[in-house]
């Protein structure tokens, strides 16, 4: 049996699915029985998952045009 | 070549500005390859589509690295020059995407020491032992949440707010979705040490975003019996 700061411990390589598989069960059976760790466990990914969310970081009005603009004027400066 | 970047080759057709494309789906490496050796073939304006999937994902890095669009816009667009200019030095033993996303590292490192020199070392590599939020259940927050402007602030606040070298960490894995080793290259650092700091990253969020997301948890449905 691990205990609940050992788990804590292994949260991102559990997300990872980084673990060997015998720590793995470990965690896993601390996990059946420990409510809070399985809700730090939820809320870890949860909050990975919404904060990867390519809303949170908006792109500027006209970088896109801006960016390939800069882009095609080097591409010409090439040609010269 | 036309034919290989065209709609009907969905490995690297140009993609609508703005679409997400984590850096793991990004596209083809044998048709990325050929794109890349026609460019240095003289069709250098194929680089417009070779470097379209990567557009979102280098500024959103740039941007929490600098926490101001300006700056990040100036590095997005100085990251895709350089990579155009030195193309010819790109070695095809790394993934593409992983040696743009070196440049991009340097670019918003040298953009950072410019205008803020204090920022450099605001945490150091610690070793001990970081207590995520306590909680009893946790129910989870919809996506749905993203649509409003005080929650998008919030989480990039989050992000933004990490220390440096944890928030480095952070971009690289999860929106570059970079592998731990490719994080380490680009990091120049050790496997077991981004494996730290992503860890330290990760439990930061939880503290801080834990209790401030937890009331946006749909109500649990109560039934009248």
């Amino acid at each position: 049996m691990i205990d609940c700061k050992h788990v804590w411990d292994h949260l991102s390589d559990f997300l990872d699915d980084a673990l060997s598989s015998e720590t793995r069960k470990l965690v896993q059976k601390h996990l059946e029985h420990c409510e809070v760790c399985s809700a730090i466990l939820d809320s870890t990914r949860n909050i990975l998952i919404l904060t990867a969310d390519e809303r949170v970081f908006q792109l500027p009005l006209g970088y896109s045009e801006r960016l390939h603009a800069r882009l095609e004027d080097e591409i010409r400066s090439y040609r010269h | 070549m036309a034919a290989l970047l065209s709609a009907e080759n969905p490995r690297l057709a140009p993609r609508a500005t703005g679409t997400h494309l984590p850096m793991s789906q990004s596209p083809d490496r044998n048709v990325e390859a050929q794109v890349i050796a026609a460019i240095l073939a003289g069709n250098t304006r194929l680089f417009h589509d070779l470097i379209r999937p990567y557009e979102r994902t280098v500024f959103s890095m740039a941007m929490a690295f600098l926490r101001n669009p300006e700056d990040a816009e100036d590095v997005t667009q100085e990251t895709f020059l350089k990579a155009l200019r030195n193309l010819h030095a790109y070695r095809a033993e790394a993934r593409f995407s992983t040696w743009l996303v070196s440049i991009a590292l340097n670019e918003a490192r040298s953009c950072l020491r410019r205008h803020r020199a204090v920022e450099s070392l605001d945490a150091s590599d610690e070793t001990d032992s970081i207590v995520p939020e306590l909680l009893r259940d946790w129910r989870e927050v919809p996506s749905e949440v993203l649509e409003r402007l005080e929650v998008r602030k919030l989480l990039r606040d989050a992000v933004t707010e990490l220390p440096l070298i944890y928030r480095e960490v952070f971009l690289l894995r999860e929106f570059e979705e970079l592998t731990i080793s490719e994080s380490a290259q680009a990091l120049n650092i050790s496997p077991a040490s981004v494996k730290v700091r992503l860890h330290r990253a990760r439990i930061m969020l939880q503290r801080r975003l834990a209790p401030q997301l937890r009331p946006l948890a749909p109500k649990r449905r109560r039934f009248p019996w």
